[in-house]
């Protein structure tokens, strides 16, 4: 029994791969050949539909809009997490329980619930329809998250580096910068992949916060597909070319995805 | 506390997150509170309704009937997709080359935006020109998730399984592999069959992973919108309209605010108290 366990794996790696070919085999179809005939694999092969996304500007623009929130939210939200990871990972402090559980809870609030009043919020401070609100958003849910995963690699760090490092004479940033971020980097690397995660694949609050000047991809995606009928070969193409940053980005980090949940405390 | 010191100085080091974080939750959820105590006809004249809103929507049909598709959909995700990826982790290979390409590929979905999740499984699934409805046309079922309420579910829970299984995998894989080696040499000498491997040193092992994995599933798949909306729309009929699709219904649609701010309350309690509920009952456990 042993010896067939690989079968396993395969047929769940084919399950996941079937739809994304079948969104690759459509983009490479026109429309017409998508809705006329039922075929495996493209019968007339064309690029037409992603050299239409890489000359409309409201298309490319839809990913450098997406990919500047995304870059945003993930620096932003590494950032502010990095001191309060630490504080939490090696302080006691009044109500610091209360406060690690209340940023949890923000990682529990349904989008939906928050749609309106953010775009009340950020219309109202100025910020609607740039990117810089939709990262700030973002926020919500990553800095927990970033919060969470990061305590956890802190917490594997032995205590003894910090004093050693007082002993020597190391002032605190400089302790903190010189040598605790060395130490952590693979941390902080899973930390930026699932903030670039969560922040890449949410939609709604994104498509909540943005009209024309800085709308995500995802959301030109949506309109397209109701202004324009149903073009299903450009859709496809959109869709194909969202999954490349993902699958890029997961490469690198492919070793330390699965540790990284794993580290955060419960 | 495990050689914790007490400095207050911590509170420095966390005030840039309480201070992004306050600004984005607690704001927004005032004004939700706000609008969930009030009743509004336009113009910015607001009247003091208090409870009304909240016994409203407690009492509302279909508010009820969201909610038990809601809670019927979670149940379902959480029976498949915690014991398939356990099962999938547990035959992964452990080292070797293989491991890479496994992690990359089951990862993939996971990184995909909701709505082309959703767009994909639609053009998938289409019973005329998707691989998924042809397929199970012509091999004889009656199959048409854009009209049939059982191939709806159907098809948006075989996505949600697509899309999150490997989120379980990863996490049951990461603790698997934090089991050392000698567990299983002496599970070994000792003639263990593997189901006392699995039950005995793999499962507890598991055991904190797993409650993430239940957790994040949990509450997920509890707040599920763009992939569903992008699908099917919540229909047919109102047959998968979950909270979420609900509430934007009412809040973005209609533009009911004060139903729709009340809901929103009732709708984050849910979550939070099943949260807490199943944490310190899990944790309890393992204390004794």
């Amino acid at each position: 029994m042993k010896r067939y366990k690989w079968i396993v794996p395969v047929v769940y790696i084919v399950f996941l791969m079937l739809p994304i070919y079948w969104l690759l085999n459509m983009s490479f179809k026109t429309t017409n050949e998508i809705l006329g005939t039922f075929s495996l694999w493209p019968q007339n092969f064309t690029v037409e539909n992603y050299v239409t996304i890489f000359t409309d500007p409201t298309w490319y623009n839809g990913y450098f809009n997406s990919l500047t929130y995304v870059a945003i939210n993930t620096v932003l939200s590494v950032s502010v997490a990095l001191p309060a990871a630490y504080a939490f990972s090696r302080y006691r402090f009044m109500g610091d329980k209360h406060l690690f559980f209340w940023l949890l809870t923000n990682r529990m609030a349904p989008p939906a619930v928050f749609a309106l009043p953010f775009f009340q919020l950020y219309s109202s401070v100025g910020l609607f329809d740039t990117p810089l609100a939709v990262a700030l958003a973002h926020a919500l849910f990553n800095v927990p998250l970033a919060v969470w995963i990061l305590e956890g690699f802190m917490s594997g760090v032995p205590k003894e580096l910090d004093e050693t490092a007082y002993i020597d004479g190391y002032s605190f940033p400089r302790f903190f910068i010189k040598i605790f971020i060395p130490v952590i980097i693979a941390g902080i690397g899973v930390t930026a992949f699932f903030c670039f995660m969560f922040s890449w694949v949410e939609l709604l609050l994104a498509k909540t916060l943005t009209s024309v000047a800085a709308k995500p991809i995802a959301a030109v995606m949506t309109r397209t597909a109701s202004t324009s009928g149903y073009e299903l070969g450009l859709l496809a193409a959109a869709g194909s070319l969202t999954i490349i940053p993902g699958a890029f980005v997961i490469y690198f980090v492919r070793n330390y995805i699965a540790k990284g949940f794993a580290m955060g405390r419960v | 506390m495990n050689g914790k010191i007490i400095n207050q100085k911590g509170w420095f080091f966390v005030l840039p997150v309480v201070a992004l974080v306050a600004f984005n939750a607690l704001i927004p959820l005032m004004t939700v509170v706000n609008y969930s105590v009030q009743e509004t006809f336009g113009n910015n004249l607001f009247f003091w309704e208090g409870v009304g809103w909240f016994e409203k929507v407690l009492h509302s049909e279909r508010f009820q009937a969201s909610l038990v598709r809601q809670i019927i959909f979670t149940f379902i995700i959480l029976v498949i997709e915690i014991p398939l990826g356990v099962a999938i982790a547990l035959t992964m290979p452990r080292k070797g080359p293989w491991v890479s390409v496994c992690l990359v590929m089951m990862a993939l979905p996971l990184l995909i935006p909701w709505n082309v999740v959703g767009a994909m499984w639609n053009i998938f699934s289409l019973p005329d020109i998707g691989l998924l409805g042809k397929t199970l046309n012509s091999l004889g079922f009656d199959y048409d998730y854009t009209q049939q309420p059982m191939s709806a579910w159907f098809t948006v829970i075989l996505m949600d399984v697509w899309h999150w299984t490997s989120l379980v995998v990863l996490l049951a894989y990461a603790g698997l592999n934090s089991i050392p080696e000698q567990f299983y040499q002496a599970a070994k000498i000792d003639g263990a069959s593997s189901w006392a491997i699995f039950r005995y040193i793999e499962l507890p092992k598991m055991r904190r992973v797993l409650l993430i994995a239940f957790l994040l599933r949990f509450m997920d798949s509890f707040m599920i919108y763009t992939e569903v909306f992008v699908l099917t729309g919540g229909g047919p009929g109102n047959t998968t309209t979950f909270l979420s699709i609900d509430l934007v219904k009412i809040a973005l649609g209609q533009f009911d605010l004060g139903p729709a701010a009340a809901m929103s309350l009732i709708y984050f309690l849910i979550i939070l108290l099943t949260c807490w509920l199943f944490y310190t009952l899990t944790m309890k456990d393992e204390a004794e």
